[in-house]
């Protein structure tokens, strides 16, 4: 009789790693993977949809004759990476404490030259009109730029109600100052002065491409991006399309804004994205389209006028851009 | 009280990677958000930053505790900082650059001049290290290695430069900076009333 020695490598059928766990197994190494080539800038296999969008839902119908078909900037994206200097430096701060401000109920002061100055409620400034969607391209001034679904309405229709006179040359922007809800502005080491301050030429403002954004992503604004109720200006850098807006001023002398009060020669009134003009501290000339990666950086050229020139190339003409930057 | 040397070693030394690991944790987990490059940057530079004050800490630490375990890892936290400033550099130069426009950012924008001029610093120091090295050079090494100071000051030039609004974190990390040249700068002025043997005495 043939007596079968079972060799010490050999193993037993109970051995075997049951199917499942080795499934089990396969399905974690390759979420692993797909995670580290995420991290890795290989387009991500988890879409964005795994932050589900918050907010009231919007009617509106959307513009695609003032809409990119460029891919979006996914949702995740758009809301926990912000530039909110009221409540912190870092690009998650905003997401992080946003909610400590309270934006219902919420007023808008209108002043200056205009016949219908006064205190408006939200609801009275934006009811009126029909939301649209706009998907625009945003270029931040450091070099890094999105591509965002915003509802909202055209900034002209709601400035004519309050019938600027013929003195209104330029109109001012100002955010919420309350340092209770809003932490950064409590910040012993600031160097601005609140409230965050910001301005258009008549003509800029009242160009069809600015809007007054009351949502993205089909939905209310998430607080960090500015609710309830902020500027999109799209081919001027971001830290023009000033946020949570509480006063809109017309004037004749053009205003001040915050980020020339801070420094003057590096962010001039009119900041139109332009790639001929460095930022004294970097260059102008590309940006990292988000969501970037390590391995595939996103690089693309950045385009003067962020691409919007033929609609506002002419509110320039004739003026020296590398001096009015 | 004595603590075993080599421990301690090793301590520091996994201390000292910790920084790279949450970096390199982060990067395999896709959690560095959706401009990882900059994170990346950002990171290594301020690791960077934290490792060379940890290094200025070693001397003050040895005297304060008459404990000269700090000197002996000094050397490796030193070496740490360098490596950091090294990947710090080169995630610029990938991440942030795309190695273009280098000319013009090497030669007009003062941050990056001052990151540049404290990373050119440090890397005599860094290949002066060695135990050979620091035989050969004798008497000349220790003023030689003094050249730290003048790095962590372009260090922190280099970070108070990039400042956009609040400087709060600047201002913190300028005050510890400006706590230990002070030290350094009060040593040098009364050396010879406090010497490191007589504070043994006693």
């Amino acid at each position: 009789m043939l007596i079968k020695k079972r060799p010490s490598w050999a193993l037993s059928h109970s051995d075997v790693t049951p199917e499942s766990v080795y499934l089990d197994r396969r399905r974690f190494m390759g979420g692993m993977v797909a995670a580290a080539l995420a991290g890795a800038g290989v387009p991500r296999l988890v879409d964005a949809a795994a932050l589900p969008i918050q907010g009231e839902s919007l009617e509106f119908t959307a513009m695609p004759g003032f809409s990119t078909d460029e891919e979006k900037t996914p949702y995740e994206d758009v809301t926990r990476y912000n530039n909110f200097y009221e409540f912190g430096t870092g690009k998650g701060d905003p997401a992080q404490y946003a909610d400590e401000m309270s934006v219902d109920p919420w007023s808008v002061i209108v002043e200056g030259e205009c016949d219908r100055p006064g205190t408006y409620a939200l609801e009275d400034l934006v009811r009126p009109h029909d939301y649209q969607e706009r998907i625009y391209r945003l270029r931040c001034v450091e070099a890094w730029s999105m591509v965002i679904p915003w509802i909202g309405i055209p900034l002209a229709d709601m400035l004519k109600r309050f019938e600027p006179n013929s003195r209104a040359k330029y109109v001012y922007f100002e955010t919420l100052h309350d340092p209770d809800q809003m932490r950064a502005q409590r910040s012993l080491f600031s160097t601005i002065d609140w409230p965050y301050q910001e301005g258009l030429r008549m003509d800029e403002a009242m160009n069809e491409l600015s809007f007054m954004a009351v949502g993205l992503y089909g939905k209310t604004l998430p607080k960090q991006n500015g609710a309830p109720m902020r500027l999109v200006v799209p081919w001027k850098y971001g830290f023009k399309s000033i946020k949570s807006i509480v006063k809109i001023r017309f004037q004749e002398e053009r205003p001040k804004t915050t980020w020339e009060m801070i420094a003057p020669q590096e962010y001039g009134f009119y900041a139109n994205v332009n790639p001929e003009v460095d930022h004294p501290r970097w260059s102008q000339k590309r940006e990292r389209r988000l969501p970037s990666g390590l391995l595939s950086p996103n690089w693309m050229e950045t385009r003067k006028f962020n691409g919007y020139g033929e609609q506002v190339a002419h509110l320039y003409k004739g003026m020296d851009l590398t001096k009015y930057y | 009280m004595t603590i075993p040397m080599l421990p301690f070693r090793i301590l520091v030394f996994l201390l000292s990677c910790v920084p790279l690991a949450l970096l390199l944790l982060d990067i395999a987990t896709g959690s560095l958000g959706p401009d990882p490059g900059q994170t990346v940057t950002e990171t290594l530079g301020l690791s960077a930053l934290q490792l060379l004050i940890v290094t200025l800490f070693m001397t003050p630490l040895a005297r304060w505790t008459h404990w000269s375990g700090w000197i002996k890892v000094r050397r490796m936290v030193g070496l740490f900082a360098f490596f950091y400033a090294a990947l710090h550099l080169m995630a610029f130069l990938q991440f942030i650059l795309g190695w273009t426009d280098l000319w013009a950012t090497f030669t007009k924008r003062p941050y990056i001049i001052f990151g540049s001029l404290a990373f050119l610093l440090l890397i005599p120091l860094a290949a002066t290290s060695t135990k050979a090295m620091v035989r050969r050079l004798g008497r000349r090494w220790k003023p030689l290695h003094r050249l730290i100071y003048p790095a962590v000051a372009l260090v922190w030039l280099h970070f108070i430069f990039q400042a956009r609004s609040d400087i709060t974190e600047m201002v913190i990390y300028g005050l510890v900076v400006v706590f230990l040249l002070a030290i350094r700068g009060y040593w040098f002025g009364w050396h010879s009333l406090v010497p490191l043997r007589a504070a043994k005495r006693r």
